[in-house]
């Protein structure tokens, strides 16, 4: 195959994405809404009973915007469950195109939602206060493009085994609640008791709130390089175990 | 005027060499051969479950054979299957296209995704919604299209690349009769205006009897007969004669000169005989006592029925078409 086909096959499956987002506000909506919910209510709650060492809304902003970006990205697997049910996705499989293009292409579709979604929720952050600046504000874009990769590829892999959208609304939030709980963005990691720490530690999630805290805010319990060395090798095992579970997936 | 060019080659457009797909002890299809010719219409004729859909999917690459291999535009199924997905356009049996984009945008997916030129898209687009007469509907969401202009958006599809073979599953299912007729006019003027070879699977006579130059009637996965609608007509050639009688004694009717064949259906015979006009008088006066008499020309109907012992309606093909039909209309989001 010509790699300026793979290249317009990924094209094709990110300009379908793209434009089914587009089509569904309400999912921005919500997705934008939900963490904003959580913050103020949860921040102010909680917040009035915690010491972090800086305003406990702003200690969490980070764990919102991974919580935005968990949620949308692992959601788009959705769409590969719900392809299947409209028999779309047969139209898709019989194109002159490997399966490796089609799973990134998606990721690339799934990638873009989760970060127009961030990117919302950045500029409402920088209106109600949170420091950003245009530094920090590439430096976080940049954790959560390499943060999303990993996400929407498990998303895609959880879709291609299952048959039913129930069903995958089922098996994602037993993923999804464990990511958000268990990554530190509600509470700092160094006063943990220690198996609770090692738990954390399991949670890619962890490493992406704890870089996301470090350019945004200043504080954090890792250095940047461990915390992107880890998103990464997330990212490598779950784009390898995607394609294998595309390339099993029968009509 | 409509132009797509095709690929034009001495190989047939299909050879199917043998090919076998088993489910445990059930052979869906069991050792089919056939060849289609360039530019045929070409009808694959049975009940639902017969394994026509399968044998399809099979030369669309997508199910693999227990055995047995085929050329598809000269491509193996086996060992090139993007060489063949290049080379077919698939229209399948239930809608396969997003309803939430509308038809241009299924469309541009569908042509991005078989690499027509980006400069060639629009235009192509524009070629194949004017050869379905959708062009004035064409950035409306599909969701808003009827079940028939649905079928004419996905066939308009599946001809964007220009393919070499059309497979066509089951193209007017689910659909009231005069979308039917709209359906078989656009097939007939495509083969007509791009000589493109298309391949059909349909359980409805009148469709093959009406589009199809050449039929394989497939029933247990097994092709049981092979030919031209005309000369299997011809074979049974004559006029059907269906006879209520009190006794349903055919000793004599067996006798007579003309009598070609005698079927028992429903209490009634079904009698083949030559020249009804001239025959019709000896034949009665035979029977006995009658109740009632109807007589007509045979059909595919009677193809079908001679070679398989059954009459095509009969299978449960209707029932189970009514409940992929209200399965889709409740899967509408």
């Amino acid at each position: 195959m010509k790699s300026t086909h793979v290249l317009k096959g990924i094209y094709a499956l990110w300009y379908r994405e793209f434009k089914v987002f587009l089509n569904e506000r309400s999912r921005i909506l919500s997705a934008v809404f939900l963490p904003m919910f959580w913050y103020f209510i949860f921040g102010s709650g909680v917040g009035s009973i915690t010491t972090t060492g800086v305003n406990y809304q702003h200690f969490i902003f980070p764990g919102f915007l991974a919580m935005t970006i968990i949620f949308s990205s692992l959601f788009n697997g959705a769409y590969i469950v719900w392809d299947k049910k409209i028999d779309f996705l047969k139209e898709v499989l019989i194109a002159p195109l490997s399966r490796t293009t089609i799973f990134v292409g998606k990721v690339a579709g799934g990638m873009t939602d989760a970060l127009i979604q961030a990117f919302i929720l950045i500029i409402i952050g920088a209106i109600i206060g949170i420091p950003f600046t245009v530094v920090n504000i590439l430096y976080t874009v940049f954790i959560l493009f390499i943060f999303t990769i990993g996400l929407v590829s498990l998303g895609l892999i959880i879709g291609s085994f299952l048959e039913s959208p129930e069903s995958f609304g089922l098996v994602s939030s037993f993923v999804v609640y464990p990511l958000f709980l268990l990554s530190g963005a509600l509470y700092p990691l160094d006063t943990l008791p220690s198996w609770m720490k090692i738990l954390t530690h399991l949670d890619p999630a962890t490493f992406a709130v704890d870089g996301l805290r470090n350019v945004i805010l200043g504080i954090s319990s890792m250095s940047l390089a461990q915390n992107l060395s880890v998103l990464i090798a997330f990212d490598v095992s779950l784009i390898l175990i995607g394609t294998w579970a595309f390339n099993r997936m029968k009509l | 005027m409509v132009t797509l060019k095709f690929m034009e080659t001495a190989t047939p457009a299909i050879e199917i060499l043998g090919l076998k797909k088993s489910y445990g002890e059930l052979n869906a299809v069991n050792d089919v051969r056939l060849s289609v010719g360039r530019g045929e219409i070409f009808g694959l004729l049975g009940p639902n479950g017969a394994g026509k859909t399968t044998l399809l999917m099979m030369l669309a690459t997508l199910l693999k054979p227990t055995s047995g291999d085929a050329r598809v535009n000269g491509y193996s199924i086996i060992s090139q299957p993007s060489h063949v997905r290049q080379s077919i356009g698939m229209v399948f049996q239930d809608p396969s296209s997003d309803e939430l984009l509308s038809g241009y945008e299924n469309l541009k997916l569908h042509a991005l995704m078989y690499d027509v030129p980006w400069k060639a898209i629009d235009q192509r687009i524009d070629t194949v919604m004017s050869l379905v007469d959708l062009s004035h509907r064409k950035h409306d969401k599909v969701k808003t299209y009827s079940g028939g202009m649905r079928r004419r958006m996905e066939i308009a599809r599946g001809l964007l690349h220009q393919p070499a073979v059309l497979f066509l599953d089951e193209p007017t299912l689910g659909l009231d009769p005069q979308t039917r007729e709209h359906i078989w006019k656009y097939i007939e003027s495509l083969a007509r205006e791009t000589g493109m070879t298309i391949v059909l699977t349909t359980h409805y006579m009148e469709e093959a009897e009406k589009l199809c130059q050449r039929v394989a009637i497939i029933d247990y996965g097994k092709i049981i007969a092979l030919d031209t609608t005309q000369n299997l007509k011809n074979q049974l050639a004559g006029d059907v004669v269906t006879l209520k009688v009190k006794t349903l004694e055919t000793a004599t009717l067996h006798q007579l000169p003309f009598v070609r064949k005698i079927e028992q259906l429903d209490g009634r015979l079904q009698i083949t005989i030559e020249n009804a006009g001239k025959n019709l008088k000896s034949l009665l006066l035979a029977a006995g006592e009658i109740e009632e008499v109807q007589v007509r020309s045979s059909d595919l109907n009677d193809v079908f029925l001679h070679f398989t012992g059954k009459e095509i309606r009969e299978t449960e093909g209707d029932t189970l078409e009514h409940i992929r039909v209200m399965t889709s209309a409740k899967q509408s989001r």
